[in-house]
């Protein structure tokens, strides 16, 4: 795997739209008022604009995430940590029969550089790609006013856990995030900590619902917890998961409230495999030779378990650890 | 539009389905409240396994013995209401084990830290270089996130979800 050197290139600006198209290795990026379009050298792809920027900007925020991030069946990124691959149709098969898949590796920096560029040029004011549907504009159309805002908000990542003194904070009114509409039904109270004399502080509790509820963005895990390698993420999910992941590890999903619907294919081929819809208290092992998307027909909340060991992709990947969790005797 | 969230719990829950051509033991679909509900009491039956790593559930239903373990855990709670009653513990009495909770002989000699009384949507720190207890009045429901280790009770075959439905 060689990577290649190299930055992010503007090429020209369609005098129509007010769209600019890039350059990164061979593949180039342009979009019109409804899609976005992928190209290199031995082939071209299409893909619906929201769908494109919902994808990117949760794949940048990520740090690409674990493993595969499949915009749709035919582009997206791999995750080396530290480089990344780009591919389109790499893991297709009409496209590899037909010899014209494309896989590049870049630094992680380079990648990054490239789709946030991209990104800021592409998304104006009035749509924000992390909020749900119904809660944003559209990016459809001509370009208008730069947004000026942060076009990325990152997962919160708590070091020990949230709330805790010199760990990331959980979300507050007073912060700014109000209770998601969709969870106004709930009541949020708070844990009743009391500490013997000589221990104040010393014990710590949260109401990881309300976190959830505060959130403004779908689709984007946040870390609660760490025991050692052991991670536990929240995130809110409504509407449907914008790209298909195929992770480089086994993750586990706990479904918190409400239900969500994953559609589960080979990760290699994208042969689908069926689905498993999953309700409030369900838990679930995403193995790791699936590629899986979500959908959420009500915001939802859900914890996934992530081990976050240092080089567990490559065990996974060579054969040394079976591509599932369980060992049922 | 007004919305209603649907959580479960011991007594009402519903339960997904999983419609896969694959083996369904490599996904281990269970649910927490069906778990906690056919468990015994303080049995902390792991639902997640990552490598070393497990998320165990806990039906917690009167007064449990005292834990500890050599890193920290965190327990969520899903239903009902649970109170952890902390102990610090010295150094010597730290469990020296892998990893994962150890059930202690008995209340633990040490200064009462205090404690914290948690209900559905509470996540808690189980911090290293204490012991604790699980008490509730009536039965209750946590995820404790944690190591693999003495206490973890595995029966994947009976909790899992192995054929169609």
């Amino acid at each position: 795997m060689s990577v290649i050197e190299t930055r992010v290139e503007k090429l020209s600006t369609d005098a129509d739209t007010g769209y600019s198209a890039y350059r990164l290795g061979s593949f180039t990026f342009r979009r019109d008022e409804y899609f976005a379009h992928v190209s290199w050298p031995r082939g071209s792809h299409i893909i619906e604009v929201d769908r494109f920027l919902r994808a990117m900007v949760r794949d940048i925020g990520w740090g690409f995430f674990y493993g595969w991030i499949f915009f749709d069946d035919i582009f997206g990124t791999t995750n080396h940590y530290g480089t990344v691959d780009i591919f389109a149709g790499s893991y297709d098969k009409g496209c590899k029969d037909a010899g014209i898949d494309l896989l590049e590796t870049f630094t992680a920096e380079a990648v990054s550089e490239a789709f946030e560029t991209i990104s800021r040029d592409w998304i104006s004011e009035g749509y924000d790609p992390l909020n749900a549907p119904l809660e944003t504009g559209t990016p459809i159309g001509p370009k208008g006013a730069e947004r000026t805002d942060p076009l990325l908000r990152s997962f919160i990542a708590a070091d020990r856990m949230l709330g805790l003194p010199g760990d990331k904070s959980v979300r507050t009114v007073e912060d700014g995030f109000e209770v998601n509409r969709a969870f106004a039904d709930l009541e949020f109270d708070t844990p009743d900590i009391e500490c013997e004399p000589g221990f104040e502080g010393q014990l710590h509790a949260i109401n990881l619902f309300d976190h959830i509820a505060r959130s403004d963005i779908t689709w984007n895990p946040s870390i609660s917890a760490v025991t050692r390698g052991n991670i536990c993420c929240v995130t809110s999910e409504e509407h449907m998961l914008p790209v298909i992941h195929g992770n480089d590890r086994n993750e586990w999903f706990i479904q918190l409230t409400d239900e969500i619907h994953w559609n589960i294919a080979d990760k290699n081929s994208g042969a689908p495999r069926g689905r498993v819809v999953m309700k409030a208290g369900d838990v679930c092992a995403m193995p790791a030779d699936i590629r899986h998307q979500g959908f959420a027909p009500k915001r939802a909340m859900l914890m996934v378990m992530e081990n976050g060991t240092p080089g567990l992709e490559k065990r996974y990947a060579s054969g040394e650890l079976p591509p599932y969790p369980v060992d049922f005797g | 539009m007004a919305y209603r969230t649907a959580t479960g719990s011991l007594d009402a829950y519903t339960k997904g389905v999983i419609e896969l051509q694959d083996d369904l033991r490599k996904y281990a679909f269970s649910n927490v409240f069906e778990v906690a509900g056919k468990a015994h009491p303080f049995e902390r039956v792991a639902v997640v396994q990552n490598l070393e790593y497990v998320a165990e559930v806990v039906r917690s239903e009167g007064e449990s013995g005292w834990y500890a373990a050599p890193h920290d855990e965190f327990a969520l709670v899903m239903d009902g209401e649970i109170t952890f009653n902390f102990i610090q513990l010295e150094d010597e009495q730290i469990p020296g084990h892998a990893g994962g909770a150890v059930q202690l002989g008995a209340r633990p000699n040490g200064p009462a830290m205090g404690r914290v009384t948690a209900r559905r949507g509470h996540q808690v720190l189980l911090p290293r270089g204490s012991a604790y207890q699980i008490t509730s009045a009536r039965p209750a429901v946590a995820i404790i996130q944690t190591s693999d280790g003495p206490v973890t009770v595995k029966r994947w075959s009976e909790i899992c979800v192995l054929e169609g439905e």
